[in-house]
């Protein structure tokens, strides 16, 4: 199994070099990638059916507990089917969406790190190696998602993401980290055969809260959930990868493979099942006020997020054999309704719904495979769709769940479906509308509609044999989310019950909203300055803040005067050390300490010699004192039979000498510009640190926290070391890996003063007037697409969505200005007025 | 600001340059039993072309130096990652000190080991490092 995700990563790096001989064909090429690991899962699906659990194990680092291995029970096999099967699709389909694209190698190779990451995911069976592929999908989803870089919206949108998810990841790390102390082991298979009750640990709640934030954060829940439609700004094969079927279900993941550890107390049922509930319906009630197919499926696919996220909560067996039929049949019919939509927005030029019409002539099998596709996520039988929602249904109405949960999945259902008949109906029956013109509308490429149809046919077939589909795919993963066997089976008729009334009665009233869509529309844009102040809002709040804080630091710490720097410096050190030096320990004054005439003689030089270096008003003079400073250390070292050290101070005292007389050369010649009183403060804060060294020398010789080393270092110097230099010994022996570090550090330091002096002010920072846009641009951007606030930012997403009125060109100033007035009112939250 | 130095400068400088590259070298070579080491030579070395930049300025060092700094930098940090790995052969953790005796003629075998190397390493990068900034900020003095 590692060997699968290594054999992607491969592909990634080989993509470039395939690119570049075979050009256009190379998808087809790589597509045959995720194919064969397809088929290689495939070939397990007999042994995992029986319930086994198959592990692959690799070291990492074992010092740490950290492992490669990698398991593959019922949920992961589920998982690892759609990343690859789906994934071949995206691959082909890819290829023909960015046909003759100049970045389409570009986009390979991101797309084929992305899948290598999820599918480490979904294998990991250590909490850390699933954390490193948790974030390695965060980056690649960033970069996908901000794939056409050209475009301010892009950006914005795939930096957003990024925020939300890696934030979330940052919570996740912590979540993870508890768990793995709490339950022994980082390995999720000996957290789950161990026989600690994690439920009653006393950490579960707090591991808890951080684990759903992560996972929340990445499922695109309610509050986090306006990443996800924004991520839109993607090229379609990525909304109909990532925000279908693979990223976006990693959260999900994660809930159900700690759902037979975690799941099942009061706290964890009330947050996913509200959470849940309440994605479930924003998605549901929000995807109704948009227009974009895109958008519309984006807000579809939070509602069914929202739906896994509550049937996780509810916990019952029937709710997990839903879950896992809610999850294959979403990944099914929403990789292939964004894939369509994809092809209705490359064929006819536009993915509005109110610009689209009668193209079931020109695009048949886009139309029915649509139709097809968007009957499941009606949920109309004999699809697929509509055998998980009546499990989902059965699920609430089993144990009479919540009332107030069961009106919001009926209501949900009944807005979703008045979304799948705007997908499926509008844009192909009536009168002819499209962005283009009729003749120049085609069928699309086989390439592009190969993932649809083999998606829809999988839709139908599971439909209509759903036992097949249970048993050898839905009911192994419910045996990993509920942690044992589950009684139960998947079908298509369950007789004439509860269930199936709802179901009608939704669709009905579904249909009943889709004929008056139009007028709800309209009353739905009244509600505009109430969704522009949801969670979304908040997040610009939050960035703007983090702005802000960091221009005051900035301001405050980082301000170039190199005399403010030491301060700060030194006083931090003084204030943290010595409080923790006086906290702790008695200070004794321990004055009887022998010393010859020599060494008085040094201390008294040295003292002499830092006064004078203090008291001169000539540069050459400063440095010259500090030289004797240092050649009375080394007297000192010397005495002391120290003679590398003594060595090495006289040496680096006389390279620092010619140094400073080299650098102060280019200084202006010098003159006295500070107060008395500037004088006395640092004079103040040199004193202080010195007294402070002096306390911490006379604790230092008090005090022995523990058996110094050097005697096991001085022992076994010639033995172990062959050396009888025990310096050099240490340095380049005992403490090899230090020495190393340090050297390159050197190097480095080296390089920046190399840097500072031979590069001229050409490059110097402040030329780069892009820096608000904060991604460094390749080519030049217009001036029109440079964004100064995050409030613009906002404004401009907010328009995306429709939420505003895209302003005219002219005069953007004043009519900007109103709109926000309008909407925001007379509220005195109008602080910041975007700028153009 | 640096005008030709002195004759007897000059003459000196010829001099003691050899001599402080000699005693570099055995500085270098003694350290893992006497008092020396990679460190401390590498600033002896670069301490000899100081005294050779003060004398002749930069153009004249760096035709003597012959190799550019940034490259000793370089060599100096490959030595010493390359002097990491030997103990993986001998299944040993990165970085265990290996020791070998190479026979020379005659009787007697010289004393080679990875320290060795590493301690080479750190000489020329503290050389390089040195030399870097010396011969940049001169320069700049010139133009």
């Amino acid at each position: 199994m590692q060997l699968a995700v290594l054999v992607i990563f491969l592909a990634a790096a080989l993509t470039p070099w395939l690119y570049n001989r075979l050009h256009g064909q190379s998808a087809n090429v790589l597509a045959l990638v995720p194919a064969a690991l397809t088929i290689w899962f495939a070939m397990h699906i007999p042994a995992v059916a029986g319930g086994e659990v198959i592990i692959h194990k690799m070291q990492w680092v074992p010092g740490l507990g950290i492992s490669f291995d990698m398991m593959l029970d019922g949920l992961s096999l589920l998982f690892a089917l759609l990343i690859c099967g789906i994934g071949t699709f995206i691959v082909l389909y890819a290829g023909a969406y960015l046909k003759g694209h100049e970045n389409l190698n570009r986009f390979l190779v991101i797309l084929l790190a992305f899948m290598a990451s999820m599918l480490g995911l979904v294998l990991a069976d250590n909490l850390v190696t699933l954390f490193v592929f948790w974030e390695l999908t965060s980056i690649t989803s960033y970069m996908l998602i901000g794939f056409n870089h050209q475009s301010a919206e892009a950006r914005k949108a795939a930096l957003q993401g990024l925020i939300v998810t890696a934030g979330g990841g940052l919570v996740l790390l912590a979540g993870l980290v508890m768990l793995g102390s709490a339950g022994g082991s980082y390995s999720l298979q000996d957290i789950f055969n161990s026989s600690r009750v994690l439920t009653e640990h006393p950490l579960y709640v707090g591991m808890m809260v951080c684990l759903l934030i992560g996972a929340f954060t990445k499922s695109a829940q309610f509050p986090f959930h306006f990443w996800l439609p924004n991520a839109m700004a993607a090229p379609t094969p990525v909304s109909a990868y990532l925000h279908s079927a693979t990223m976006v279900k990693a959260g999900i993941y994660l809930l159900a493979r700690l759902q037979p550890e975690l799941g099942g107390t009061e706290l964890w049922i009330t947050v996913l099942t509200s959470v849940g509930a309440f994605t479930m319906l924003t998605g549901a009630f929000l995807a109704l006020r948009n227009t974009d197919l895109k958008k519309l499926l984006a807000y579809s696919t939070l509602m069914a997020l929202g739906t896994l996220t509550l049937l996780l909560g509810i916990g019952t067996e029937l709710a997990m054999i839903g879950f896992a039929a809610y999850l294959l049949a979403h990944s099914l019919y929403k990789g292939a309704l964004f894939m369509l939509a994809g092809i209705i927005d490359h064929e006819a030029g536009s993915r509005d719904v109110r610009e689209l019409g009668g193209l079931r002539k020109k695009l048949p099998v886009t139309a029915v495979c649509t139709l097809v596709a968007a009957l499941s996520l009606a949920g109309i039988p004999p699809l697929f769709g509509f055998v998980a929602k009546e499990l989902l249904l059965e699920s609430l109405l089993d144990n009479m769940f919540s009332y107030v949960i069961l009106g919001m999945v009926i209501l949900a259902s009944i807005f979703i479906v008045c979304v799948a008949a705007l997908v499926a109906i509008r844009p192909f029956f009536g009168a002819f509308k499209a962005g283009k013109d009729e003749d120049k509308v085609h069928e699309a490429p086989s390439g592009m509609l190969a993932g649809p149809v083999v998606l829809v046919i999988l839709t139908v077939l599971a439909g209509l044999l759903p036992g097949l589909a249970g048993d050898y795919f839905t009911l192994p993963a419910t045996f990993s989310v509920a942690g044992h066997e589950v009684e139960g089976y998947l079908s298509l008729w369950h007789g004439i019950n509860m269930a199936l009334m709802i179901s009608i009665v939704s669709v009905l009233l579904g249909l009943l909203l889709f004929k008056n869509w139009d007028s709800v529309y309209s009353v739905l844009r009244k509600l505009d300055p109430v969704i522009r102040r949801g969670p979304e809002a908040g997040y610009f709040k939050f960035m703007d803040g983090l702005v802000a804080t960091a221009e005051w630091q900035t301001r405050v710490l980082q301000n170039g005067s190199m005399r403010n720097y030491l301060r700060t410096i030194i006083l931090t050190l003084v204030l943290l050390t010595g409080y923790t030096l006086f906290s702790r320990y008695q200070l004794h004054w321990n004055f009887g300490v022998d010393f010859t005439f020599y060494e008085l003689a040094a201390v008294v030089l040295l003292v002499a010699a830092a006064a004078g270096a203090c008291l001169t008003s000539s540069r050459m003079g400063a440095v010259a004192y500090m030289g004797a400073f240092g050649f009375f250390v080394a007297m000192i070292f010397i005495l002391f039979s120290a003679p590398d050290l003594g060595i090495t101070q006289i040496l680096v005292e006389t390279l620092t000498v010619i140094l400073l007389v080299l650098v102060l050369f280019r200084l202006p010649s010098f003159s006295n510009i500070s107060s008395p009183m500037d004088r006395a403060s640092d004079a103040f804060v040199a004193l202080l640190t010195g007294a402070l060294m002096t306390c911490l020398i006379m604790v230092t010789i008090d005090v022995q926290l523990f058996e110094p080393i050097s005697g096991y270092m001085i022992e076994n110097s010639v033995p172990l070391a062959h050396g009888r230099n025990i310096v050099n010994v240490i340095l380049v022996d005992y403490r090899a890996l230090d020495t190393l570090g340090e050297i390159f550090v050197l190097a480095l330091a080296a390089m920046g003063v190399y840097a500072m002096i031979k590069f001229k002010p050409s490059t110097a920072p402040g030329s780069n007037h892009h820096a608000g846009t904060l991604i460094l641009p390749s080519k030049r951007i217009p001036e029109k697409d440079i964004v100064h606030s995050w409030q613009e930012i906002h404004q401009r997403m907010l328009e995306e969505q429709n939420i505003v009125d895209a302003q005219p060109e002219e005069d953007e100033d004043a009519t900007e200005q109103r709109s926000v007035n309008e909407t925001r009112g007379s509220d005195s939250e109008t602080k910041g007025e975007p700028k153009s | 600001m640096m005008k030709p130095g002195t004759l007897i400068l000059h003459v000196a400088a010829r001099y003691l340059v050899p001599l402080q590259l000699i005693l570099s070298v055995f500085l270098l070579l003694r350290g893992h039993d006497e008092p020396g080491g990679g460190f401390i030579a590498g600033l002896v070395a670069s301490g000899a072309f100081a005294l050779y930049l003060f004398t002749f300025g930069a153009t004249v060092t760096r035709d003597l130096l012959r190799v550019d700094p940034r490259n000793l930098i370089g060599i100096g940090l490959c030595l010493g990652m390359v002097s990491i790995f030997p103990a993986l052969l001998n299944g040993e953790p990165l970085l265990t000190a290996q020791w070998w005796n190479i026979p020379l003629p005659g009787d007697s075998y010289m004393k080679m080991s990875t320290p060795l190397i590493f301690d080479i390493g750190v000489y020329f990068t503290v050389f390089g490092s040195v030399m870097l900034m010396l011969i940049a900020l001169t320069e700049t003095e010139e133009h």
